[in-house]
């Protein structure tokens, strides 16, 4: 197989690798606030229920839990649906979704002790202020605490994000196609291709990585707007 | 009265921090508390903004009650919406500025007063600029606080207090955490405030300028007042043995 050959193959498949990348930010950021909201509830059950879900997911592989969903819903599905005389069939597009699931999943409890992390190091004297001035709980949370937090958040969340982009390559284990997938199976198509494959592949997760690391410290250096 | 807090006692895990403390302040008053660290001042001021919960007495606004003792015993305060009300009262100008560090000068004083007492921007935007310019400050509306000395940022903190338009400013040691050629410019402005008039309880441990400034002088101890009245009296020639030896110990 030709090199350009290799390539073409390679950037059709990346667009699964971006999608992974980009539906999993887009789900587990938002969802990782909900969970801190959680850790941090005075409810001792929700809090402690939070807590043993972050542990769970920060304890255990990423490749194991991408197996739980991907195998593990369909069981536990079918045999919901079996109470009610119906059967549920997993369709083609279920690879990708079980991915988007497990990944989602997954980071929200990182990003959830990362959220945290950044709230408990802002001063007592923020909260303080606020409610002398009269701030209901609501408008403290979205005015004075969250711009700090994520002020404070951008540069573990790069790591994350710079983590993620290759964490996606798990999902070859699922045998979802995406760029690592396509890589290993054109590798295994021929030997002169072995070599060839991977470090195409290689450096396109290089390269994807410099842009999101470059657009990370564009975000960084925007949220620097104060000292 | 514009402040009423009669009885007020307060305890952390067994240490009875307030032990029945009866204050009131007039209108146009300048009250200043002084006493050694521990005494009691600073939570008396966290228990008349309601950043403490009192454990019993009685907390009145304007001759209105927000927290009273019922007849169980138990401490009673207004509902939050309420509370909310008698916040707008009062204003609290802290040891640690406690400015947001994310807001620009003139943001951090007029958002408050247009999100929360839903006044017109302009309106609070024109008054900000005021205040703003009497401290001498007009320049620095758009900085953000970190850029800003301690002094600065505690004259931009009053402002923030002041554009509330509070019946009664509460300060909490404004000074204590200013180094030592900065504290001028802030108890100028304090100066200022009492000479119009304003109605302040200021914590301090700046005797000289409790003297100067202040109507009356609180002098508490272990959690209770020892002794109040005219500045010249308690500060010069106090009645207690107590006061008295804070002052010695002071001045050495």
């Amino acid at each position: 197989m030709e090199f350009q050959t290799v390539l073409s193959e390679l950037v059709k498949c990346f667009g699964t690798t971006l999608a992974i990348f980009l539906l999993t930010l887009i789900g587990s950021l938002p969802l990782g606030l909900l969970v801190c909201f959680g850790r941090r509830s005075k409810n001792c059950v929700l809090r402690n229920v939070t807590k043993a879900y972050i542990s769970i997911m920060r304890g255990t592989p990423l490749m194991l839990q991408l197996w739980v969903v991907f195998f593990g819903l369909p069981m536990l599905l079918n045999w919901f649906f079996g109470l009610f005389g119906l059967r549920y069939i997993a369709d083609s597009q279920w690879r990708f979704t079980a991915a988007i699931i497990a990944f989602i999943i997954n980071y929200a409890a990182y990003f959830a002790e990362i959220y945290r992390s950044g709230i408990e190091c802002i001063p007592k004297g923020q909260y303080e202020a606020a409610n002398v001035l009269g701030y209901g709980r609501a408008q403290t949370f979205v005015k004075i605490i969250l711009p700090q937090m994520v002020k404070n958040v951008m540069p573990s969340v790069t790591n994350e994000v710079i983590t993620l982009v290759k964490d996606t390559s798990l999902c070859y284990s699922i045998g979802l196609v995406e760029m690592f997938t396509r890589a290993t199976q054109i590798a295994n198509s021929s030997s002169d291709t072995f070599f060839v494959a991977f470090m195409t592949a290689g450096v396109m997760y290089y390269i994807f990585n410099f842009v999101v690391a470059w657009l990370m410290e564009r975000c960084e250096k925007a949220m620097a707007y104060y000292s | 009265m514009i402040l009423e807090m009669n009885d007020i006692r307060k305890s952390f895990g067994g240490l009875e921090v307030l032990q029945g403390i009866d204050i009131s302040v007039g209108k146009g008053e300048t009250v200043s508390v002084i006493g050694p660290s521990g005494s009691g001042k600073s939570t008396l001021l966290r228990c008349a903004t309601f950043l403490e919960t009192a454990d019993s007495g009685e907390i009145k606004y304007m001759g209105n009650k927000a927290a009273w003792t019922d007849e169980t015993g138990n401490m009673k305060y207004v509902s939050p919406s309420e509370l909310k009300k008698f916040k707008s009262c009062f204003g609290l100008v802290f040891q640690q500025f406690n400015l947001f560090p994310h807001f620009t000068v003139l943001k951090n004083i007029i958002d408050a007063p247009v999100s929360v007492q839903k006044r017109s921007r302009d309106e609070v935007t024109e008054e900000a600029m005021a205040i703003l310019e009497k401290m001498g400050l007009a320049s620095k509306a758009n900085e953000y606080p970190g850029r800003l000395s301690g002094g600065q940022q505690q004259r931009v903190a009053i402002a923030r207090a002041l554009a509330m338009n509070p019946d009664i400013l509460f300060f909490d040691e404004p000074t204590s955490a200013l180094d030592p050629e900065l504290t001028g410019e802030v108890l100028k402005v304090i100066r200022q405030l009492a000479e119009e008039k304003m109605t302040m309880v200021v914590v301090t441990h700046e005797m000289d300028f409790a003297r100067a400034v202040s109507d009356r002088v609180i002098f508490m101890d272990g959690g209770s007042i020892v002794e109040q009245g005219d500045p010249d009296k308690v500060l010069g020639d106090p009645d207690e043995e107590r006061t008295k030896r804070f002052l010695r110990n002071y001045k050495r």
